[in-house]
């Protein structure tokens, strides 16, 4: 899985393109960990728009980086999931913890 | 139920082999004509399945993993994947939401997913010995279609 990233006003949006399985998910973690470090953001978007396919591992990446805005004082949602991602996360009941955004027109 | 066709893969408990057997399996249960929805959940039940046998049932040694897809009457696609591993000591505890013995990496949720995304779930497990788990989802006809 690729992570690309956008940084404007404090608001960091993080790209996932790919597949996030558990065979990703471990290296993906440590790289999104060194990503906030690095800018520190106060809001963070998770865009899973270029995401092809995601299973429970990647609830767990995304609850990882919202864990670490929380304890950094800022924010961090999900945006844009195609049809698979956004059926495991809506199986999970992440929702009730994390905000996820669903754009019309976006769905795969 | 009859078996209609079917297919046996057999792999080390490598991580890089889960996007191969979701991969595989999709493309087999293709022939049952399903919609891209139904398909998504056929792949995210074997990888599911499959990161089980590697995180838990092999925790610090590699492993046979089998997985086994049949088509049987009525549409109907049966999984099945087994490991000679370390084997669930608490079926009913894995099975709960959140429940997790696989650290901050893992969410938990696995059998959840598997058993909202498919019709019946079957696990059976003895300690030492491994682990099978039965899936079944019946793959509705599509209007328009004999």
């Amino acid at each position: 899985m690729k992570v690309l990233t956008s940084f404007k006003n404090g608001l960091l949006v993080l790209y996932f393109e790919g597949e996030l399985d558990h065979h990703e998910s471990r290296d993906v973690a440590q790289r999104l960990e060194r990503i906030l470090e690095e800018y520190l953001p106060r809001d963070c978007a998770m865009d899973l728009s270029g995401l092809r396919f995601m299973d429970s591992s990647g609830i767990a990446v995304i609850l990882r980086v919202y864990r670490r805005m929380k304890e950094m004082g800022g924010r961090a949602w999900v945006e844009n999931p195609g049809t698979q991602p956004l059926r495991v996360l809506d199986a999970s009941g992440i929702d009730r913890v994390v905000k996820i955004n669903v754009s019309e027109g976006v769905r795969s | 139920m009859n078996t209609k066709n079917y297919i046996r893969l057999e792999f080390p408990s490598q991580s890089v082999n889960e996007g191969f057997a979701r991969g595989a399996v999709a493309c087999f249960a293709a022939q049952l004509d399903p919609t891209l929805e139904e398909l998504g959940d056929i792949k995210t039940v074997v990888s599911e399945a499959v990161t089980n046998c590697i995180v838990h049932a092999y925790p610090d040694t590699l492993g046979k993993v089998l997985v086994k897809a049949r088509i049987l009457e009525e549409n109907t696609l049966e999984l099945v994947i087994r490991d000679w591993g370390r084997g669930i000591p608490d079926i009913e505890k894995a099975r709960q939401p959140m429940y997790t013995t696989g650290g901050a990496d893992r969410s938990g949720m696995g059998f959840t997913i598997m058993e909202s995304f498919m019709d019946s779930l079957r696990v059976r497990s003895a300690p030492g010995k491994g682990t099978t788990v039965t899936l079944r989802r019946k793959i509705s006809l599509r209007s328009g279609r004999l």
